[in-house]
């Protein structure tokens, strides 16, 4: 191996760069780039700003985010549901009004007091709500204009009642510790902030309402379809956020004690910065809580900083509205683009050395025209059969694309009927000693089916490994399985990062994408066995009693998992360069194996597969029919024994009567051949093998 | 058959309550405008009346490229800061060495590159025209805010045009009005006759089948801000020959609400694709003849926001039941 080689080898072995697709995959990847920016704030004027860090501008700046937060909060529900309020600044102004006026004037209790604000905060909100949910209004100009109607209002009611508000003193003793009172050093009012954060944060992410609320947010008309009551959620959205508002005002007048004439002008402005900073889309569907305290926070410690630093009011409002177009510039093109980059950079393929092939000039492997001469059941009539099994009545049951199991009758295999409706797309079969079939299906994971045709589920999970960013306990490519003597069912799933109709991607990728599982029908429980094999088909439990063998595609070889006995948990290589890819294998009626190969290998794919930039360029340019992919034409059947020798094979150059196998099953002095991307069945006779043998036989003792 | 006559029963049907809606804006200006007249002993003067239209021309004229920019469903939040900017900027221009003519084209192109950098944002940023406006306008102003240190600004004494404009008459009609009249006709035989009317109309209607039938809705977007911007610079050029001088201030009113009010009133919907300069021209009469009551009324400047605010809501929600907003065209980040 050349020195470049080994670099190469090296650098995509220590460097795994799927991982980037995974996280840009991931929900909180969104809030990346609103943390970093926070952190950068923090670290450039944590250094030029005096007194940064000191406890006194850290207490101010808490009480600050507790109320601004609450606001933000408010804004984010708003936001989150589709929509927007512009009046939160005019709603505070008016709240807060309320609470002085209740608190100071009218000497109320805190409770009386909270209950009055809280009263004049929904009361605000419900005509918002009322305005764009119910009536449908345009939410931007409609809050736009209330913000004028809410100010006007304050601004008549303002100036009559402000003398009385700053000649008296709140009664309330509550209502001053509320203000000024500190639990562990903290405001009081920043711990009643997070604890209202955290419960919303439980409501937003794991409540019914939370659920509508993104839904309705996401896909107003997918939500209506799905039964939300969009116009009431969307309503309630605007009241929420209107209480928030008024919470936030109740601190504040208990913080500050009195208010200007210009209380809560351009909050909304400084409100929306902070949410739209924070990553809460516009456009609605997306958001958190956590988004939004980090917005807050990066707006504050922001216009904190600046006034610190001695910046004229202007420039300081100038360069915020400058950050909230580039916010909102980049969040548009985020929200638009984020799939693309995600196509871009989830395919990564990486360095694959395949060993030399077995040669097929001469050997076992000669190419020959054995599988010219097969006969054919349900041609035009089959379609997509990737697995083949038989029961003891000689019964035939296939899969098909349509998610159906067949079952054909003997003895010439011209009738079927539809033995059970699964759904997905039903590969691998086995029967477990009672007669129930188990099937794995792509898409779905292993399914049961009884001899009268019921259909349950018996495993779509298995554990969630813990080095994997991606949750990949959901299955997503169940490929084929086979029954130990105990009833355990050991199955491959092919690959955990690519969907069923994506499998020449993973063969691009050619990465230990792959994983064996087992799972135990006696307890009910699903183990991952072995994890990184390269898209792992085929299985079939061997004579011995302490071992699996399994075939990876992409890697062109077959192994073998010892369940049991003195090598147990260890992998063994059984044959190792095999000149195609291959999938299924089953017994053979001599206590040999047989193995189908669904394509053979070429030069400029194997020599691509040392590649792997190459490779990833070809993903990024070349669109997708275009790609390099493994050649699913000419395949054959061959027979392998216990030690991994080829003893035979069988082919059928040019593919006439049977192009691409996947599967064969020997029944009763015949090999029935499959493939998934074919419309019919071959069958080949074997005149030398046992006339009488059945596959269920060598499984579970014949009945007497 | 049946099909056929349902929908041109719905398109007269359709026809004739556009032509109600009209209808009864100006109904309603007419009878104000009696009222306001009978109850009212300082309205009917001519002193009044001049004044009136003279507001009107500048309310008229924003709403105008408001109108405008509507029509191809957009919105500009803009109008008034760069208005105020603009020709603030020109007026120090000319105090800076350029001849006051020289000074007033300067702010031109700075006031063009203003609504093309506003048309860019929405047209190929995909930034929600009415958040693209409304902070496009903060930015505007506080640039201004930051580069002027006066919040007013007197034009050059003996520019004669600046004077004729402002108080000049023609024919007994205020030349300020005509300027107006002549904007209006313009953007009305624009959008009527020429081909790139008929695609702001499109673009309104239904933009994703405008640009999927070919149509370049990205330059018709910007061009619209473009406009829009111009004509708010020629409204404060009128505005400066008015009172000889600007008030950068006034971006802290209303106004562009008062605009607002005029486009919606007029029977423009915020959903694009219809209306055209005769609504605006209904409209701009009513809140004119509106306004001037509740001054003469002696109303405050408060509650005259109170009142106008409430029109202009009862106006936008009107408009949202009778026009709805359109679900199959409407983007996700349409708020």
């Amino acid at each position: 191996m050349s020195l470049s080689q080994s670099i190469v080898r090296w650098r995509y072995r220590l460097l795994p760069d799927h991982v980037m697709g995974e996280i840009l995959n991931k929900k909180w990847a969104d809030s990346a780039i609103p943390f970093f920016a926070l952190v950068l704030i923090v670290a450039i004027f944590g250094s030029i700003v005096p007194r940064f860090f000191e406890f006194s501008t850290m207490s101010i700046l808490s009480a600050q985010v507790a109320e601004l937060g609450l606001v933000v909060l408010g804004l984010s529900i708003v936001m989150i549901s589709g929509g927007i309020d512009l009046s939160v600044g005019s709603t505070f102004a008016l709240t807060v009004t309320t609470a002085l006026y209740m608190m100071n004037v009218q000497g109320a209790s805190l409770g009386t007091g909270l209950v009055a604000t809280l009263g004049v905060g929904v009361a605000c909100g419900a005509i918002n709500g009322f305005l764009v949910g119910i009536l449908r209004m345009r939410a931007f100009l409609t809050t736009l204009v209330t913000l004028i109607i809410y100010r006007s209002i304050f601004d008549i009611v303002f100036p009559k009642i402000s003398t009385d508000i700053v000649m008296n003193y709140p009664e309330s003793p509550v209502f001053e510790f509320l203000g000024i009172g500190l639990i562990w050093g903290l405001p009081v009012s920043f711990l009643l902030m997070a604890l209202v954060s955290i419960a919303l944060h439980i409501v937003l992410s794991r409540g019914r309402y939370g659920w509508r609320l993104m839904a309705v947010g996401g896909a107003r008309r997918s939500a209506h379809n799905a039964g939300i009551n969009v116009r009431w959620t969307v309503f309630s959205a605007y009241v929420a956020c209107s209480a928030f508002v008024a919470l936030a005002a109740f601190l504040f007048s208990a913080r500050i004690g009195s208010a200007a004439s210009d209380i809560g002008a351009g909050l909304e402005l400084q409100a929306l910065t902070a949410t739209v900073l924070g990553g809460i889309s516009l456009g609605g569907g997306r958001g958190s809580v956590s988004k939004a305290l980090m917005g807050t926070l990066f707006v504050l410690m922001l216009s904190n900083s600046l006034l610190a630093l001695g910046i004229p009011g202007p420039v300081n409002s100038l360069l915020l509205g400058l950050i909230l177009v580039v916010a909102v510039f980049l969040d548009v093109r985020w929200v638009k683009n984020r799939h693309k980059l995600l196509r871009a950079v989830y395919i990564s393929p990486t360095y694959n050395k395949m060993p030399p092939a077995i040669s097929t000039d001469d050997g076992p492997m000669e190419p020959n025209d054995r599988l010219r001469e097969v006969g054919v059941i349900g041609l035009g009539t089959m379609d997509g059969a990737e697995d083949v099994i038989f029961d003891r009545d000689d019964n035939l049951y296939t899969g098909s694309r349509h998610g159906d199991i067949l079952r054909w009758f003997p003895p010439d295999y011209t009738r079927h009927e539809v033995f059970a409706h699964i759904g997905g797309a039903p590969m691998g079969m086995v029967f477990d000693a009672a007669g129930n079939m188990s099937v794995c299906v792509g898409g779905m994971g292993l399914y049961q089916i009884t001899p009268e045709g019921k259909v349950s589920l018996q495993t779509g999970e298995t554990n969630r490994s813990w080095t994997s960013v991606a949750d990949d306990s959901v299955m997503k490519l169940a490929d084929d399985c086979d029954i130990l003597p105990d009833g355990r069912i050991i199955f491959s799933e092919a690959t955990v990062r690519f969907e069923m109709h994506d499998w020449y991607a993973d063969a691009l990728e050619s990465r230990g994408n792959g994983r064996l599982i087992c799972f135990d029908p006696k307890t009910g429980t699903t183990k991952t066995l072995k994890n990184n094999l390269i898209f792992p088909n085929g299985v079939c439990t061997s004579y011995d009693g302490e071992s699996v063998l399994f075939a990876e595609s992409w890697a062109c070889r077959i192994s073998r998992y010892y369940y049991a006995g003195p090598k147990a948990g260890t992998v063994e290589r059984v044959i190792e360069g095999l000149p195609g890819y291959p999938d299924n294998i089953n017994r053979a009626s001599d206590g040999t194996y047989w193995l189908a190969l669904m394509g053979s290998r070429t030069p400029a794919l194997d020599l691509s597969l040392e590649m792997p930039a190459f490779r990833r360029r070809m993903a990024r340019r070349v669109s997708e029919d275009a790609w390099l992919m493994p050649n699913l034409n000419t395949g054959c059947v061959l027979k392998f024994n216990e030690k991994g020798e080829i003893l035979e094979s069988l082919w059928d150059l040019g593919g006439q009567k049977h192009p691409m196998i996947t599967s064969m099953r020997e029944h009763k002095g015949t090999l029935y051949l499959c493939g998934i991307f074919n419309n019919r069945m071959g069958t080949l006779k074997l005149p030398d093998a046992d006339q009488t043998w059945c596959g269920l036989d060598s499984y579970w003792r014949k009945p007497e | 058959m049946v099909s056929t006559e349902q929908n041109a029963e719905q398109s007269r049907k359709r026809g004739a309550f556009k032509v109600t809606q009209e209808g009864v804006v100006t109904a309603i200006a007419v009878v104000l405008f009696i009222v306001f007249s009978v109850v009212l002993d300082r309205f009917l003067t001519q002193g009044n009346i001049l004044a009136l239209l003279k507001n009107v021309a500048i309310l008229g004229m924003l709403a105008v490229g408001m109108g405008f920019v509507v029509v191809g469903r957009g919105i500009d939040l803009t109008m008034v800061a760069v208005m105020v900017v603009g020709v603030a900027f020109a007026i120090w221009m000319s105090t800076q060495g350029f001849g006051f003519g020289e000074a007033i084209a300067i702010g031109a192109v700075l006031v063009a590159l203003c609504g093309l950098v506003t048309g860019v944002l929405i047209a190929v940023a995909e930034v929600p025209p009415i958040f693209a406006t409304l902070a496009m306008a903060s930015v505007v102003y506080g640039g201004g805010r930051v580069a002027f240190t006066s919040d007013v600004l007197y034009a050059p004494a003996g520019i004669e045009w600046l004077t004729y404009i402002g108080s000049g008459n023609l024919f007994g009609i205020p030349v300020s009005v005509l300027i107006f009249a002549l904007v209006a006709a313009l953007i009305a035989l624009f959008l009527k006759f020429t081909r790139f009317g008929r695609f702001v109309y499109a673009t309104g209607d239904n933009p994703a089948a405008a640009r999927t039938s070919g149509l370049p809705s990205r330059p018709v977007v910007i061009t619209q801000y473009v406009i829009s911007a111009l004509i708010a610079y020629g409204a404060g050029i009128l505005l400066t020959g008015l009172v000889s001088g600007i008030n950068t201030r006034l971006y802290n009113s209303t106004l562009i609400y008062d605009v607002l009010l005029v486009v919606v009133l007029g029977g423009i919907s915020l959903s694009g694709g219809q209306g055209g300069v005769r609504n605006v021209l209904v409209g701009t009469v009513l809140v004119g003849i509106l306004i001037n009551g509740m001054t003469i009324m002696n109303f405050s400047y408060t509650s005259q926001n109170l009142i106008k605010s409430v029109i202009l809501l009862a106006a936008l929600a009107f408009d949202a039941v009778i026009n709805p907003r359109d679900e199959q065209t409407s983007q996700s980040g349409d708020i």
